[in-house]
């Protein structure tokens, strides 16, 4: 089935902002995504949603770097649109990344996991949330914007003589986490430890700290697992802030429907490792694909099935 | 608790004690140390005149053994519950008095800088001239150079999380990197010391980059195999470093050029002091002092630098650091060349100070001790390390003091061989009551408004 016809219902006009082309993680024998090709749009959000074990976060640890997928092209094209002949030089070079203009393209599968973070700016968040449970709530958005900070504390010289130009810098990194915890209202448990907020918070808070790092993409493995239906609504406020107020784009893993049919414009759905549909969430709501994958098929469509495979 | 409570509770707790239990538990572990004992204390061997194996039983103190583990035993189950509440509610107590005191740093810092400085003083005047080179060598300078090197590790292990067994190569590369340059290049002490620390670090990078990659219990046995490995290089290197004999000679630190002694050039002459061998101990406790507190310094300063919370961060979750974007690689490396920096310069001034070192100074019970000096302090706190310095070496030191019990146990006893002994019920006692070290709590490196302190069950330890 090509490419084409799986684009149903996503207009002609979008323009990617990362791009997965034939996508394939083998682990031993076991082959938890097959082929995978898809867009997220930029600017806008994209879901990623499917049944338990259908290989979402094996494809999430391939775009962020922390796994190796065994083959396919993971292209980020940072600062506006990129061409496909400069795609293509750079994936025919050694190189893995190519300045052009204010942005770039660069080719994830290539880079590792904190290289991508740093230098093509693509955040993530975990399952099960990882914060630094023993740091206060303000240091875990500080340690998000390490990179420039420790560049301006002159790597720890003008920094360890108290230099000026570094406590201004530190003054700005509070003021941008001070904003953050302003917008998910936790400014004042910022001297709390981490580990001590509820559940909700803490998943909050881990969006921001990924937002401290100033991303261009921002991928949510499953962001409104085990929240209740407030703490949801309270999320997707905020996601969608994240969208329209500083202009990321977001990937996000989720099993929440509310969450995903409310603020998704766009939903790649997977099934044991490959992609069964592709579209807007009126779409993907309609697919007779989609459904059989969720609430399993028909008694007659197996024997069709069955019948398929021993003829 | 109403007093009609705590009756309940005594009563519960007496009903809950059974003699029959009590006796089966005790009886059990006497059983268990006779099993033990038997192959250990049972026998002792001997060669006879002819050279043949000869076994003396020696059934009276296996006896003895089990009847002390029996009735030790029993008399905690009957005691020890208490004990041990008491204890702990102490330790608690201790703690929630000592919090507060958080409030008064200032005031306690400058406190404990003054009788520092003041200490050799108080010491002369004490213990009279004679006397106090022993106060002052043995015990505060031994104890400032364990304060140092606890510092030292404390950066790689309280703050990065890596646990490090073989930090004591460090030490050694310090010292011998001072032993040589300064017998063969004739370099004076002040041009080492840095020196020192350069080489250190340089080792703590080039040991780094291979074993970062490791993690928990793999980094831990890699890096003790490392201590071992420079151990045996300097012990078998003998054209370089004169093997197991060690170095001596080493040119002791003048004061900028006065050499302590009773030369006319000499530093007494030079002042127009009378000459006496107090001036050099003045000289190296000030000297282990003012690294110990740069050591401190850098520390505290770094924690609150980008580069000492990704340390910290790397500890809680390397994981989510990585998708930050932070270099773990360089961050670990960091951390572990700044640590082996000032084990370097610590053992710079150990070679300097007595003269002659050898690979025997470097074993892998230094990296133990210096280890356990970290844990028990509470990893991660500054002010935990130095209490655990002071009490571990200080109490191992105070041991050379007990020889007034040879007149109980009998002229063969020895109370220093009971170093370890100490170190381990040490160990026992802060499993048993401080889980997390004498000082637990985390302080945070920035605040917005208020300064609290975040308790250790939230801080974690580090995989690796």
């Amino acid at each position: 089935m090509g490419q084409a016809a799986m684009n149903t219902g996503v207009g002609p006009a979008l323009e990617p902002i990362l791009r997965v082309e034939h996508l394939t993680m083998r682990f031993g024998g076991l082959l938890a995504v097959n082929d995978l090709s898809f867009d997220v749009a930029r600017g806008q959000i994209t879901a990623l949603i499917g049944p338990n074990g259908a290989g979402k976060t094996t494809v999430f640890n391939c775009i962020t770097g922390f796994y190796k997928p065994t083959s396919g092209r993971v292209a980020l094209m940072s600062g506006g649109p990129q061409s496909d002949p400069a795609i293509a030089a750079l994936t025919d070079s050694p190189g893995r990344s190519q300045r052009v203009g204010r942005g770039g393209v660069y080719l994830l599968e290539r880079m590792a996991d904190s290289e991508i973070a740093a230098q093509a700016k693509v955040a993530r968040t975990f399952q099960n949330i990882r914060l630094f449970t023993g740091m206060t709530v303000l240091e875990n958005l500080i340690v998000a914007q390490h990179n420039w900070l420790n560049h301006a504390s002159g790597y720890s010289v003008l920094g360890l003589v108290g230099a000026k130009s570094f406590r201004e810098a530190e003054a700005k990194a509070v003021e941008i986490a001070v904003a953050w915890l302003d917008c998910i209202g936790l400014k004042g448990r910022a001297d709390d430890p981490a580990g001590a907020l509820p559940y909700g918070d803490q998943r909050r808070l881990e969006i921001v700290r990924a937002m401290c790092t100033g991303p261009v993409l921002l991928c949510l493995d499953e962001p409104a697992a085990g929240l209740n239906p407030r703490e949801s609504a309270e999320l997707n406020e905020l996601l969608l802030s994240i969208r329209d107020g500083n202009g990321t784009s977001l990937l996000l893993i989720e099993h929440d429907m509310s969450v995903v049919m409310e603020i998704s414009d766009h939903i790649v759905v997977l099934e044991y490792g490959k992609k069964i549909s592709d579209g807007t969430p009126d779409y993907i709501k309609n697919d007779p694909k989609v459904i059989a994958a969720y609430l399993g098929v028909e008694d007659e469509e197996v024997d069709e099935a069955e019948a398929e495979i021993e003829g | 608790m109403s007093e009609g409570e705590a009756k309940t509770v005594a009563s519960d707790e007496r009903a809950s004690f059974s003699w029959i239990s009590a006796l089966r538990d005790a009886g059990f572990l006497a059983l268990f140390t006779l099993g033990l004992s038997f192959p250990i204390l049972a026998f002792r061997t001997r060669q006879d005149l002819w050279h043949g194996l000869v076994l003396d039983p020696r059934w009276d103190l296996v006896a003895t053994v089990v009847a002390i583990a029996f009735f030790g035993r029993l008399s905690w189950l009957v005691v020890g519950g208490r004990v041990s509440r008491n204890v702990q509610s102490f330790a608690t107590q201790v703690g929630e008095v000592l919090a507060p005191l958080q409030n008064y740093k200032g005031t306690f810092r400058l406190v404990g800088l003054i009788w520092l400085i003041a200490y050799p003083f108080l010491a002369v005047l004490i213990a009279g001239p004679g006397g106090a080179l022993k106060w002052i060598d043995n015990f505060g300078i031994q104890i400032l150079i364990y304060v140092m090197l606890g510092w030292g590790l404390n950066i790689v292990v309280g703050l990065a999380g890596l646990l490090d067994l073989g930090y004591v190569a460090f030490y050694a590369v310090g010292a011998y990197s001072t032993a040589l340059l300064s017998t063969y290049f004739g370099l004076s002490f002040w041009i080492c010391l840095p020196l020192a620390g350069i080489f250190a670090a340089f080792w703590g990078i080039l040991l780094g980059f291979p074993v970062l990659r490791l993690r928990g219990d793999y980094l831990a046995i890699v890096t003790l195999a490392f201590g071992e490995i420079i151990r045996l290089v300097l012990i078998n290197w003998v054209e370089l470093t004169n093997g197991a004999a060690g170095i001596s000679g080493i040119p002791r630190p003048t004061f900028f050029g006065l050499p302590f002694n009773a030369s006319d050039e000499g530093f007494a002459a030079f002042f127009g002091l009378e000459f006496t061998p107090l001036h050099r101990l003045f000289f190296l406790f000030y000297l282990i002092l003012a690294l110990a507190l740069l050591t401190n310094w850098v520390t505290i300063r770094l924690r609150r630098l980008p580069i000492g919370r990704a340390w910290e961060a790397l500890r809680e979750d390397d994981i989510a650091c990585r998708s930050l974007g932070i270099d773990t690689v360089t961050t670990k490396l960091t951390a572990f060349s700044i640590g082996a920096m000032f084990g370097g310069i610590a053992g710079a001034f150990f070679a300097a100070r007595l003269g002659f070192i050898s690979p025997k100074s470097f074993e892998f019970m230094e990296s133990a001790v210096i280890l356990s000096i970290v844990v028990l302090g509470g990893m991660g706190s500054q002010v935990g390390v130095a209490i655990a310095a002071v009490a571990m070496i200080g109490g191992t030191e105070l041991l050379r003091e007990l020889g007034w019990l040879k007149s109980i146990f009998g002229a063969g006893f020895d109370p220093t061989q009971y170093r370890m002994l100490l170190f381990g019920m040490a160990m026992v006692g802060m499993m048993v009551w401080r889980p997390r070290g004498l000082i637990s709590k985390r302080e945070p490196s920035l605040v917005l408004h208020e300064k609290r302190a975040i308790g250790g069950d939230l801080v974690k330890e580090g995989q690796g």
